[in-house]
């Protein structure tokens, strides 16, 4: 519909602020035209107020049916674009149908609004939020005007975090025993661990630690998949041998990640897992899968 | 293969090419105070150290020119203002490179800076270096890594004294961060035996070798932390080194670590961990060399006893030489198949070392030696040259430490030792001891220790059973025995009693040498058992008496019975000189009938054995000579030696040799002593007989020559003539000189004369002292003055 006005003059400029978008963070999100954008950042429960401004053109007004704002969250399949799925829709009437002939502000206020899931950005699937705020006329079709925010919701450390700890192996081939100091770690945590070698009788070249993103859309029999390796971390070069012990620690910090969502609303999750890999000097790999969860801790 | 180096070379390129250009956009970003950039360029540089196709010769390189820009790169670290962001997040920063040894490379560069820094304790610092490189398991690329680590850590470690030392670090963390490093390096070093086909060992053998300094590097660093006391050395460092390189299991890192270990360690340390170092040895691999190592670890202990006087008592107390002898006991066990030369080169050490360290200790020495001789006890023949030659070296030790010979024949495994080796080598061993002896002048006075001493060289006194004597050399043989003749002068003491036993003791092992040795041998007894015979006699008065063993008579019988063996050989001559001496020597005692007998043996040799005609001038000349001198014979004895002898004279073949002869035995009928004989008419009798003589030669070269003879013999009998008329012999007349002089001048004259100049110089010469005699004046001018001519 954006488009059928772009097609025309826009009969009216929009202005939509929050009321403290001075000190309100913003984060920056990527549009669907590949521009990113600085975005304002919120979390659930915060109330999401600010005023929406609408000035006709020099010398037009504007007809209306009533006006009113929005605050939707969506998720959208791109497998299925266009089909928005909302599953949070608040509105707000800001005006009685009648005439704007100037400049009008109305303010706005969505108190403690409920948005548990955070906004994402994936392969196959978006969820985000918006303010809609809509002129609705008779004729000419409604106006909307669209404002982006971003959703980050922030958990506490978990108070269970248990190392993942393994032993695996190949019989009479490789034996190794990892371990990874938590099963759960926030966005800029550090993974320690380290591999120890119970035995070697391959002729190992190298060793990586792989980040991997599984996101899974639909359900049923229109489940997509999709896994990105995200890192690519090299915890060994060269051929150990028995006994050797072999350290982990992976920054996570330089990497893209989101947390784990886990089904989120029955339309798609995502889950993250470390890889580890091992080549063989005939470049054949062996390797071992292990979910992670991951979490934002609120900034201290 | 050939393409195998080529390629190497261009690889090394592209990688120096690689480090140049990512370097070259790092100094940009640096200048730009561009951190991200930096780490970015410097990890792609850094890179190119994952190659593994080259040697580590060229890595080497690769390395080194990435080690020069990792030097400006860390001055960028440190200074935080133009990059802004703490050594702390730094830190973490590096570790975000995906690849592990640029991250690990980085990761060492800014730990530097972090110490430096002091925001964390070096120790955390330090330790967590060493523990990531781990991820590098690949040796070369490992080793490397590890040695920029060392490398950059050098300066930083909390040694005593050292900036980073403090509360929370200590000394121990500084050992135990090198000592890990050391351990990693040397199990990559291990590794790399088994990386790539097994084909190319040698070559591997040989990159390994190349490498192996940079794991001993470690060691020197260990050896330099100033903190690192004798009780930290002992319980930690040793230990633990040698915990790795046993459990290594490899011959060529154990052997050099080995050496590493005694190097850079100081001697003293050495001293008081002798144990654990030793115990160390035989867990080694069999293939190691343990016998270098140890020779090395004695040579460095035998030098620093050699250093100072102070030391030595500890040595006692930690009693090294009973260590290092069971250390070499249990090797010499573990490595079955160690060569005897091995064996003996470690006991060539510990000999080194025990003359070096505990001079007074005999029974060290001895044990060494018979050690030696238990090993060498298992090897019937010994083949190998080099053993033969270190087993001489064994030998020698002693001698050129004590210089003396004396001390080495109390050594009661000496002779066993030298049962080892082969002839040729035997008596080159017995020709050291000799020329020990001879140098350093030294007497072997008892009769025990001259028998251990012929047991010594009996190489050289008697050949031995089955050896092949067409092999030997003349003049080798002649050396030997000449120093054989000399050392029996060296065997000496001042008791008759003991001296006697000497020379018994010489006889018996002498005879035993056979025809070739007794010409060489004999000569020395005898003078030696004479020159005791002129001892006894100054002190005749002490000896008379029969219980007395050593007395002249005794020595006489003795002697009689080595010349026999002599003129059994045969060599007659020489045993006709020897009996003269004897005779002589009993004329000196005053014992007629063993002169007599001399005599007699020497006139039977005479007559029996020297048919030579050269040789019986000679012989003929020294019985004249000896008898001359006799003065112990009877008138009927004496008359019975003259007359054979003249009568020998007489029948000599050749002329002048008669005459020659017959002259000189005038002097048997005047012995111009005070109570010599003096017989002027036989001397008369046998001068005339020799004018006869001469004349008789002068006619017989007429008739086969056609020319007379020189008149040489003239001019002699003439000097004869003289010395008698001077002695005052009143046979011998002024006028008959006289007529002498006068047949001279005829036969001179004489159309058949030979001109002789030598005869007429003489001639000149006789008369110009006849001269002389007459202006003197006097009594003997007034003589003289009877002579005209």
């Amino acid at each position: 519909m954006n488009f059928l006005i772009g097609a025309f003059k826009p009969a009216c400029n929009f202005s939509i602020t929050f009321s403290d978008g001075k000190s309100r963070k913003q984060v920056p999100m990527k549009k669907e035209n590949g521009q990113t954008v600085m975005v304002p950042l919120f979390q659930s429960q915060e109330n999401i107020a600010g005023k929406i401004s609408i000035e006709p053109l020099q010398g037009k007004k504007i007809e209306h049916n009533g006006v009113k704002v929005e605050l939707l969250g969506q998720i959208e399949m791109y497998f299925d674009r266009g089909n928005f799925y909302d599953f949070t829709s608040l509105v707000r009437e800001l005006d009685v149908p009648g005439d704007i002939y100037e400049r009008k502000t109305y303010p706005f206020e969505f108190s403690t609004v409920e948005m548990p899931y955070e906004t994402y950005n994936g392969v196959n699937v978006r969820l985000r939020y918006i303010l809609k705020v809509t002129v609705s006329r008779n004729y000419g079709g409604s106006i909307v005007e669209y404002q982006d925010f971003v959703v980050r919701n922030y958990s506490p450390p978990p108070s269970i975090n248990n190392s993942i700890k393994m032993e695996v192996g190949i019989e009479d081939c490789l034996h190794i025993e990892f371990e990874y100091n938590k099963s759960k770690y926030h966005l800029k945590d550090v993974i320690i661990g380290k591999i120890y070698f119970l035995l070697v009788r391959i002729k190992i070249k190298n060793m990586d630690l792989e980040i991997r993103r599984r996101e899974s859309t639909g359900s049923g029999a229109n489940t997509h998949v999709e896994t990105e390796t995200l890192a690519k971390f090299e915890l060994m070069d060269g051929a150990p041998v028995r006994g050797e012990s072999i350290p982990i620690r992976l920054f996570l910090s330089p990497y893209e990640l989101t947390p784990t969502h886990r089904n989120i609303n029955n339309k798609f999750s995502v889950k993250y897992y470390l890889n580890l890999v091992l080549v063989d000097e005939e470049d054949r790999r062996y390797f071992k899968q292990q979910e992670i969860t991951i979490y934002r801790l609120q900034d201290s | 293969m050939l393409n195998g180096i080529d390629d190497e070379e261009k690889w090394l390129a592209e990688g120096i090419a690689g480090i140049q250009h990512n370097a070259f956009y790092m100094h940009q970003a640096l200048d730009s105070n561009n951190l991200r950039e930096a780490l970015k360029y410097s990890a792609q540089m850094l890179s190119e150290l994952r190659t593994s196709k080259l040697s580590p010769h060229k890595y080497y390189e690769l390395y080194m020119r990435a080690f020069d820009e990792l030097r400006k790169l860390e001055m960028f670290f440190k200074e935080d203002s133009k990059h802004g962001v703490s050594v702390i997040d730094l830190y973490e920063l590096v570790q975000h490179a995906g690849n592990i040894l640029p991250r690990l490379y980085l990761l060492c560069t800014v730990g530097s800076v972090y110490i430096k820094s002091k925001e964390a304790p070096a120790k955390e610092v330090l330790k967590d270096l060493v523990e990531m490189c781990r991820g590098v398991q690949h040796p070369i690329r490992g080793l490397f890594l590890r040695s920029y680590l060392a490398q950059i850590s050098r300066d930083k470690l909390p040694d005593i004294g050292s900036e980073y030392e403090g509360d929370a670090d200590t000394v121990m963390d500084a050992v135990e961060f090198v000592l890990q490093n050391f351990t990693e390096m040397n199990k990559l070093w291990v590794q790399m035996q088994h990386q790539g086909p097994g084909r190319f060992r040698e070559k591997q053998e040989k990159e390994r070798s190349e490498l192996r300094d940079l794991v001993g590097k470690n060691l020197h660093v260990l050896s330099q932390i100033e903190g690192v006391d004798l009780g930290i050395y002992k319980e930690t460092v040793l230990t633990r080194v040698l915990e790795q390189v046993v459990n290594c299991k490899d011959d060529l890192a154990q052997y050099y670590l080995m050496d590493c270990i005694i190097q850079v360690f100081p001697d003293e340390y050495h001293l008081q961990t002798l144990e654990t170092l030793l115990g160390a040895c035989p867990q080694l691999q069999p293939t190691v060399d343990v016998k270098t190592v140890l020779s090395r670890l004695m040579d460095r202990l035998s030098n620093y006893a050699a250093s100072s006087e102070d030391v030595l008592p500890e040595f006692l107390q930690v009693e090294a030489f009973t260590k290092l002898s069971n250390a070499i006991g249990k090797v010499i066990e573990a490595q079955v198949d160690m060569p005897a030369v091995g064996a003996i080169t470690l006991y060539v050490s510990l000999l080194t070392f025990t003359l070096c360290v505990h001079p007074d200790r005999l029974d060290y020495v001895d044990q060494v030696l018979g050690a030696c001789v238990k090993k060498l006890y298992n090897i019937p023949k010994l083949e190998d040259s080099r053993a033969m030659k270190q087993v001489v070296a064994l030998l020698s030790a002693p001698l050129e430490k004590y210089n003396d010979i004396v001390t080495a024949l109390t050594l009661s495994n000496y002779p066993r030792v030298m049962d080892h080796l082969d002839n040729g080598t035997n008596k080159v061993m017995a020709m050291v001891i000799i020329q020990s002896i001879m140098k350093n002048n030294t007497f072997i006075s008892t009769a025990h220790k001259v028998e251990v001493l012929f047991e010594l060289i009996k190489g050289l006194i008697k050949d031995k059973d089955g050896a092949d004597v067409d092999e030997l050399d003349e003049e080798d043989f002649k050396d030997e025995q000449n120093s054989v003749a000399r050392l029996i002068h060296m065997l000496y003491n001042d008791e008759p009693e003991e001296m006697l036993k000497i020379i018994c003791i010489v006889r018996k092992h002498t005879m035993a040498g056979g025809p070739k040795r007794l010409p060489f041998t004999v000569p020395s007894l005898v003078f030696s058992a004479l020159r005791l015979v002129w001892r006894l006699q100054g002190q005749e008065g002490d000896i008379v008496g029969e219980e007395v063993p050593a007395t002249p008579k005794k020595i006489f019988q003795l002697l009689t019975q080595i010349i026999e063996a002599l003129s059994a050989v045969p060599s007659p001559e020489l045993a006709l000189r020897l009996y003269l001496q004897c005779a002589e020597a009993a004329n000196g005692c005053d014992l007629e009938l063993v002169a007599y007998e001399f005599f007699t043996q020497a006139f039977v040799l005479y007559e029996e054995e020297i048919a030579d005609s050269k040789a019986q001038v000679t012989a003929i000349h020294l019985i004249i000579g000896t008898l001359q001198r006799m003065n112990v014979f009877g008138v009927e004895n004496r008359d019975t030696m003259t007359h054979k002898t003249t009568g020998y004279s007489a029948r000599l073949l050749k002329k002048p040799d008669q005459c020659r002869a017959v002259y000189a035995c005038s002097h048997l009928f005047w012995v111009d002593d005070q109570d010599g004989i003096k017989d002027g008419e036989r001397v008369l009798l046998c001068l005339k007989r020799a004018l006869r003589i001469a004349n008789a030669a002068q006619q017989m070269a007429n008739v086969a020559r056609g020319s007379s003879g020189p008149v040489i013999l003239f001019v002699e009998i003439l000097n004869k003539y003289l010395y008698f008329f001077e002695k005052g012999n009143q046979q011998i007349t002024g006028a008959a000189i006289q007529d002498l002089i006068e047949l001279i001048n005829t036969e001179m004259q004489s159309d058949s004369a030979t001109p002789d100049t030598a005869s007429d110089a003489f001639l000149a010469s006789t008369l110009r002292y006849i001269q002389f005699q007459k202006q003197k004046g006097g009594v003997m001018g007034e003589k003289f003055e009877a002579i005209k001519f």
